[in-house]
């Protein structure tokens, strides 16, 4: 009876934390039955993972910039005019990959920095500063694929980032079908989690702080653990790890780290909890804005080039709405719109609920136009949820 | 003459913990100038609010009646519609408007469903006639000066058929000639009947003009005092103001010698652009090792604007003058060169700019100060919760972990983690701005001991502070600020409240 009692009471503390999680395995569990198991197919989980990519990156760099109350509209166009220039630069000036991606990836930083000039500088508006990016990336998309319209992209190394995999470990014969390397990866990546929770819970203790429960612990332990398992066994299933995984799965880790280890991640979530006292604590508050934004172009290239990557040409109308779909994925993740609240895990937790919808109403046949609407009411759902328990909460 | 239009009987008004009317009377003769004074936080500012249903019927007890009548307004429409005006000294105007699209705003001339445009310009005209005021109707507000946007905030009363105007501290932001012009237009408007309640700190004012002068003090009617019988003087005033005990909330300390000076301020001048006037005009201070210097002045002094643009500046004034840290010339472009040097400021707005509400107490205490428990760019969070529980025990803050947020905590406590965030910087001069304002007696008891234990480490505190006791119970030395300037400086053995009531509404 305790062990129901302690389960509504974890429930009910950390709703906030654990009900993106828990409306993630409600979509899936849903789309699975509607769809006779189709959705949770290795095939179309991994196809899923590779589809979130490119919106997974910006969305964790939009988490920072709504952090520090701003907005970065431009970064769906930047992400697609980066995309062009990367391919300019494998097509026409030859350039190998290996070349082509660090300078993109700079050339997006410096955009980033560009947008957040007048912002820092002069106090304009994020919003419209970043509209006219919006608007100038645009027409430089068409400008530079002006005379060649869709430029394909032939470079085998390049369009791996986007569609390959990683390879397995030669040799083994055993269970043919699974992809082995993956299995291995997804069990050191349980270990190494099972050890970091007791870890932390053994400095809790040392500490006399509040923790989980024993049997509320295990619990956890075993929820997140089944979850791991599952997708990895699914991935396993087909073609292992995906290279678009593995990069999210570096982005997230970083900036996961930068946020909640780092003196640059303190001082971004004072600045956006209390712009005035993050100043007067002796926080260069115009340098944050220039990391913020400088480190969102940085991740539109990382989308731009993720994008191209998995259509292997780099298109006209590359990028469009994906700004949205970022921002989207963040207000769902848990993003507040007030400043200083969000996580770059949550974020990427709403890429994938968002996802998720998308890739099951299609399994299901279901109407575009009843998508959009049901996306809709998905987004003012999580942020009503996130309003409603943020006052509740601990 | 003498038939009151207003009376308040009996009011009392309590906000949780504090009683800040308690059985007030006023009464204001009809086509008089009365004069309301007392020191900061006595009631006046409460007393108005009553009366204009910025606090509704209900939520205080007494009578008020307005003409007669028992009123029982519950918002400032009511108030307003009653023929009762409040002039704010933040201005209440549109800066983005014209002169007479403010004059009309919320009181709009309508033709069917338009607005009668040339009409609003023609009245608008009129009533600026009135307050003497020759500009433009047609100017936009924020070309105006202050003094001249007071007197559209005037017209705007005016407009409305006002027949008691309230006035909070309309020359605090006034040079000597617009002060002067403001209140021969008071005169005036006195001649043709209108009343006028007069909230200010310069007595010397409201001596000259006012026909009537009600002293409170906290939250107490203390006396109202009738100019023809020539029994309004500064000095009578002051001692009405002032007349508090000083009790023993303020812990003892040792005479201590003081070391050398740690911190000067030469000939220091700030210009606000945003308000386009000084709001220094040549300060000189200096605080000594061990000491504790006290700043008083009334509000809109200039105290804060002091602290803040020597502690880097944050909002921008255009300065001239000197700062010397340990007798070394200093130029502090950013808080974060201040804090570098040494000198730390507590904000007297800890909710506004002091902390971050939703961030817990280690997060705000480690705030200022990320590097000392960092390896590299890393923060280590075990060093973290053992640095926030070290300050959590030394000031006693009260709160279940350190991993709470700040917003659950009391005032008092949140101060503590104010000054806890300051300390872990390690100053050797700590500017505390209102260092108890809006927390309990025990709170700020322990504050004071606090206090008094760090400069008994050699620390140096700068206090500004509106209460009167609190500078004269903590002080070893005390400046006095008026109207952007040094008033005046006082050892401890040498200061009392007259004197020093005295220099601040100079």
């Amino acid at each position: 009876m305790s062990f129901i009692n302690d389960l509504q009471k974890v429930l009910r503390q950390n709703i906030r934390e654990y009900g993106m999680f828990i409306a993630l395995f409600l979509i899936m569990a849903i789309f699975t039955a509607t769809t006779g198991g189709v959705f949770i197919s290795p095939r179309n989980i991994s196809n899923l993972l590779n589809q979130t990519g490119y919106i997974a990156v910006l969305a964790v760099g939009m988490t920072l910039v709504i952090v520090i109350r701003h907005i970065d509209l431009s970064v769906g166009f930047l992400a697609g005019f980066l995309g062009a220039i990367a391919a300019i630069a494998l097509v026409s000036w030859g350039l190998p990959v290996y070349i082509v991606i660090p300078l993109v990836l700079a050339l997006g930083a410096l955009a980033g920095c560009i947008t957040a000039f007048p912002v820092a500088q002069l106090g304009i508006p994020s919003f419209v500063a970043s509209l006219a990016g919006w608007l100038i990336y645009r027409g430089a998309i068409l400008l530079v694929t002006l005379k060649t319209g869709t430029i394909i992209i032939p470079d085998k190394a390049f369009n791996a980032i986007g569609n390959g995999y990683i390879p397995d470990i030669p040799g083994l014969n055993f269970l043919p079908e699974l992809h082995k390397l993956t299995l291995l990866l997804g069990l050191v990546a349980l270990v190494l989690f099972i050890i970091n929770e007791i870890n932390s819970r053994k400095n809790k203790m040392a500490y006399n702080f509040e923790v989980l429960s024993p049997g509320m612990f295990a619990l956890k332990l075993i929820f997140m653990s089944a979850l791991v398992a599952l997708i990895t066994w699914v991935l396993a299933g087909y073609n292992g790890l995906s290279w678009t995984v593995v990069i999210v799965l570096i982005v997230v880790g970083v900036y996961h780290f930068i946020t909640t280890q780092t003196v640059l991640g303190r001082h971004i979530y004072a600045m956006g909890g209390n712009p005035e006292a993050a100043q007067l604590s002796g926080i260069n508050v115009k340098r944050i804005i220039y990391v913020v934004f400088g480190s969102m172009g940085m991740l539109s290239a990382l989308s731009g080039i993720l994008f191209a990557s998995r259509l292997q040409s780099a298109t006209t109308t590359a990028g469009t709405l994906f700004e949205l779909d970022a921002i989207a994925a963040a207000y769902v993740g848990g993003v507040s719109a007030a400043g200083g609240v969000g996580k770059v895990t949550g974020s990427i937790i709403g890429a994938l609920v968002m996802l998720s919808l998308t890739s099951g109403m299609n399994l299901m046949g279901i109407d575009i136009s009843l998508q959009y609407i049901v996306r809709g009411a998905v987004l003012v759902a999580a942020v009503i949820f996130d309003v409603a328990t943020r006052t509740s909460g601990k | 003459m003498d038939t009151p239009i207003l009376e308040m009987k009996n009011i009392t008004k309590e906000f949780p913990g504090v009683k800040a009317l308690s059985n007030v009377s006023f009464s204001v003769a009809e086509g008089e100038i009365h004069g309301l004074v007392g020191e900061n936080g006595a009631g006046k500012s409460t007393l108005m609010k009553v009366l204009s249903g910025v606090y509704p019927h209900g939520s205080y007890t007494g009578e008020i009646l307005f003409n007669g009548v028992t009123q029982k307004f519950s918002s400032i429409r009511d108030s307003e519609k009653a023929g009762i005006a409040i002039i704010y000294q933040e201005l209440a105007l549109i800066p983005e408007m014209t002169v007479y699209e403010n004059i009309f705003l919320g009181n709009e001339i309508k033709k069917g469903l338009r607005i009668d445009w040339n009409e609003t310009i023609k009245r608008a005209g009129d009533v600026l006639k009135k307050v003497r005021l020759n500009v433009n109707t047609e100017t936009t507000v924020k070309d105006l000066g202050v003094g001249k946007q007071q007197l559209v905030e005037i017209a705007k009363a005016l407009s409305k058929d006002v027949k008691l105007l309230i006035l909070d501290e309309p020359t605090a932001a006034l040079n000597e000639d617009d002060s002067e012009n403001l209140l021969n237009l008071l005169r005036e408007l006195r001649e043709h009947g209108v009343t006028c309640i007069l909230i200010s700190h310069k007595l010397k004012e409201v001596i000259e003009i006012a026909d009537t002068v009600t002293v409170l003090r906290d939250g107490k009617t203390i006396s109202t005092l009738d100019s023809k019988t020539g029994e309004v003087s500064e000095a009578i005033l002051i001692k009405n103001m002032v007349g508090r005990e000083i009790n023993n909330i303020y812990p003892k300390r040792e005479k201590r010698e003081f070391g050398e000076v740690v911190l000067e301020v030469r000939n220091w001048k700030a210009y606000n652009p945003s308000l386009g006037r000084a709001v220094l005009k040549g300060v000189n201070f200096n605080v000594r090792r061990g000491e504790i210097v006290g700043i008083a002045g009334l509000m809109g002094s200039g105290r804060t604007e002091l602290a803040l643009s020597i502690f880097g500046n944050p909002l921008g004034y255009q300065i001239e003058g000197e700062i010397f840290v340990n007798n070394a010339r200093k130029y502090f472009t950013h808080p974060r060169d201040a804090i570098e040097a040494g000198v730390a400021y507590v904000t007297e707005d800890r909710k506004g700019n002091g902390l971050v509400l939703i961030q817990d107490v280690k997060q705000n205490i480690t705030l200022a100060n990320l590097r000392e428990i960092s390896r590299g760019v890393v923060v280590n969070d075990n060093l973290e919760v053992k640095v926030a529980n070290e300050y959590k025990s030394a000031l006693n803050i009260k709160t279940p972990t350190v991993e709470q947020i700040v917003v659950k905590l009391s005032g008092g406590n949140q101060q503590k983690v104010s000054v806890a965030k300051w300390l872990f910087v390690k100053p050797d001069v700590l500017i505390l701005d209102e260092p108890t304002r809006g927390i309990d007696v025990g709170a700020k008891f322990e504050i004071y001991t606090i206090m008094n234990r760090l400069v008994s480490q050699g620390m140096s505190i700068i206090m500004i502070s509106s209460e009167l006791l609190e500078i004269l119970g903590m002080s070893d030395r005390i400046y006095i600020v008026s109207s952007g300037r040094i008033a005046g400086e006082l050892p401890i053995e040498e200061a009392t409240q007259e004197k020093i009531m005295q220099m601040a509404t100079n």
